[in-house]
């Protein structure tokens, strides 16, 4: 059932398929990106509660998803590289990373942002971004796991273990958050920073979610072929992509 | 075939009593911190009693990690694993029989420990075996998910710190169920919902952590 | 086909491909001597050979089974002794060796023990803590399961490492016993193997870029 990705365990498949992909993940991200901020930060109405600061939730709410998103598609990634023993599958988890990180990092700072105009403080042990502080740490656990050892297949592989123990924690940490929150700070808070999303509001921000996936993937897949490059350096394939290089400008 | 392994818990236990120092500091560095509340947040018992199973859990997890990395150091360093790794015994099974002695040496000290630590901060009778009771379901599942870490970290000459920033955002959830239910015994709630938790984590661990600590060693070994 | 042989292998290590396509074969009565420069990937191999390491590429079989087959009782049929001398540093030889025999399912005589020791000489040193020992009696220690444990195959890790004149040649008496008995012994060495060691092949790794 899963044959036609076995291609993609050679490195050179991997690169060539990263080729094929990114123009397409870099259209996504433009249609969706430039269409879902527009809209959502000119056109979409403002809420009769928050006013124009609202409009953060079009950056805020699909960063946060996106941000526990990227960190199960690293887990998925690191389980592929641990059952068949993929080197590409730990560098597509490794590239995955730091990205995931920065997007958990953009979803902590719009929140603690939009914390100022709601709560008057900004920072506030708020449930959600409680999460993302703890998911926060665990990428960063990742990416230095990773960056310790020298020989970075073995690292591939620890770091793989480590989000699988992380992917598994991450639901049971979300819900033990959420439920300490409820527990320390009562119902007052919560009811504002979940505004009522209503239709005109959806679509921007389905749209948003689209866009920033797509970008997540580009820069994902960028990574990825410039891990593969560094990784294979000294590998025939890749001095015959150097080489070309000059000619063409279409390589890395 | 259990003899086996029995020689392997008699051997660990038999290093371990050899090594008390390396054994009695992380339970002094708990002492040490939990007497340093007071000190900071000044005596009064009902400020000690609300942050007390916090500074208490907190203190416990931070020391526990201090000890951890004794688990597999020594043999890896001296080859020992790798012997151990062809001795033909099943794996999995070998770390179950190490984490239980690294449990038996370095939590039960901890238990005994607690009653003093509790009277510090000034708990209750019913707060204390709430305390007792969290101690003793997470004390395991801290030992399970650290012999992961510490099998990641055992080839790498910089693993204290790193060990660390891996494990503690792991034992979030357990800190605040443990806590919880501490908190619960105070205003005489029932906590066996939260107790149920921690063990439903535990039996998680039980069942998974022994495959990823071996993997973990065998990626130590490349 | 009985005896170990390597198919295929492909080792990369720090993303350098120390070795790829490399197959090898040890039957019994052979003693293999491993040799190459320093990085050649000779530790590498020896440690893909007992299955500590998996292979990128590649299969290495003994009596005809894969190694990893669950069916396999390599373990049974070898030592390893690799550059660490696996003694812990607090307990005595006797301690570590009777711990190490427990676990390999070597029954063992305490007698037996100590005979071996002895002809090793390191009487009156078997229960000083490892850590008050030379290296070269500590080498001597973790060699003495040579002796210990009747296995067929041997894969040694520079063995010769900090042993003196006299080590060296029993050691070298003792490989040239096994294989008239019918071992294996693969090996590395810095020093090349004298003729008391008996006939062997010779195997050389080149270091590749």
């Amino acid at each position: 059932m899963w044959k036609w990705l076995h291609p993609y365990a050679k490195t050179e498949n991997a690169y060539a398929l990263c080729n094929t992909l990114l123009p397409w993940f870099w259209a996504g991200t433009c249609v969706f990106l430039s269409v879902g901020v527009v809209w959502g930060l000119v056109f979409a109405p403002q809420d009769y509660q928050q006013f124009e600061s609202v409009r953060i939730i079009y950056i805020h709410v699909p960063s946060a998803i996106l941000s526990m998103g990227a960190y199960v598609a690293m887990a998925v990634a690191a389980l592929v590289g641990i059952v068949w023993q993929w080197r590409t599958a730990f560098m597509t988890m490794i590239a995955i990373a730091p990205v995931g990180a920065v997007v958990t990092f953009v979803a902590l700072f719009t929140g603690a942002a939009w914390g100022k105009p709601m709560w008057g403080t900004w920072w506030i042990w708020d449930a959600r971004l409680t999460s993302e502080l703890i998911l926060l740490f665990l990428y960063i656990g990742v990416i230095a796991l990773y960056g310790v050892f020298d020989d970075k297949q073995q690292a591939g592989k620890a770091a793989g273990v480590m989000a699988l123990v992380g992917v598994v924690n991450v639901p049971i940490i979300h819900y033990s958050v959420v439920w300490w929150n409820t527990l320390h700070q009562g119902a007052s808070i919560s009811k504002v920073d979940k505004p009522d999303v209503a239709d005109p509001m959806l679509w921007p921000l389905l749209i948003c979610l689209a866009g920033f996936a797509f970008f997540i993937a580009a820069v994902s897949t960028v990574r990825l072929k410039s891990e593969i490059v560094r990784r294979e350096m000294h590998r025939p394939w890749v001095q015959k992509l150097v080489s070309n290089d000059g000619v063409s400008s279409d390589a890395i | 075939m259990s003899s086996l392994y029995t020689g392997v818990f008699k051997r660990d236990l038999t290093l371990a009593f050899r090594q008390k120092a390396e054994l009695l500091q992380p339970l002094m560095f708990l002492v040490l911190v939990v007497s340093l509340f007071p000190i900071g947040v000044g005596p009064a018992p009902e400020i000690l009693q609300m942050i007390g199973p916090g500074v208490i859990w907190v203190a416990a997890i931070l020391s526990s990690l201090l000890g951890m990395e004794r688990l597999f150091r020594d043999d890896f360093n001296d080859g020992s694993l790798e012997q151990l790794m062809l001795s033909g015994l099943n794996l999995n099974l070998v770390v179950a029989v190490k984490i239980t002695v690294h449990w038996l040496v370095s939590a039960v000290p901890l238990l005994l420990l607690s009653p003093l630590l509790s009277m510090f901060l000034h708990m209750t009778v019913d707060m204390y075996i709430a305390l007792l009771m969290t101690l003793l379901l997470g004390t395991p599942l801290i030992s399970m998910i650290g012999a992961i870490a510490v099998g990641l970290t055992v080839g790498v000459s910089r693993g204290g710190v790193l060990l660390a920033l891996l494990l503690i955002p792991i034992f979030i959830p357990l800190l605040i169920f443990a806590t919880s239910a501490v908190d619960s015994a105070a205003l005489q709630l029932p906590y066996f919902s939260q107790l149920a938790i921690i063990a439903a984590m535990l039996l998680l661990a039980v069942a998974f952590s022994p495959f990823a600590i071996a993997y973990s060693l065998k990626v130590s070994q490349n | 086909m009985s005896g170990l042989s390597a198919s295929k292998l492909t080792c990369i290590k720090r993303d350098r491909l120390l070795f790829t396509e490399l197959s090898l074969q040890v039957s019994k009565g052979e003693l293999l001597y491993l040799r190459g420069p320093n990085g050649a990937g000779k530790t590498s191999l020896l440690r893909i050979l007992t299955g500590l390491t998996m292979p990128e590429e590649g299969e290495v079989c003994f009596d005809g089974l894969s190694i990893f087959s669950p069916d396999s009782t390599y373990t049974d049929h070898l030592v390893y002794l690799g550059h660490k001398s696996a003694l812990n540093s607090m307990m005595s030889a006797v301690e570590n060796l009777q711990y190490w025999a427990a676990q390999h399912s070597v029954s063992l005589s305490l007698q037996k023990l100590y005979d071996v020791l002895e002809t090793l000489g390191l009487v009156g040193l078997e229960d000083v803590p490892v850590k008050f020992l030379s290296a070269g009696q500590q080498r001597r220690v973790a060699l003495s399961r040579l002796w210990l444990k009747p296995a067929e195959l041997w894969v040694l890790d520079e063995p010769f490492t900090a042993l003196d004149v006299e080590g060296i040649a029993l050691l070298e008496s003792l490989f040239a016993s096994h294989c008239s008995d019918g071992g294996m012994i693969i090996t590395t060495s810095h020093q090349a193997l004298s003729p008391s060691a008996g006939k062997h092949q010779v195997f050389d790794l080149e270091y590749s870029l």
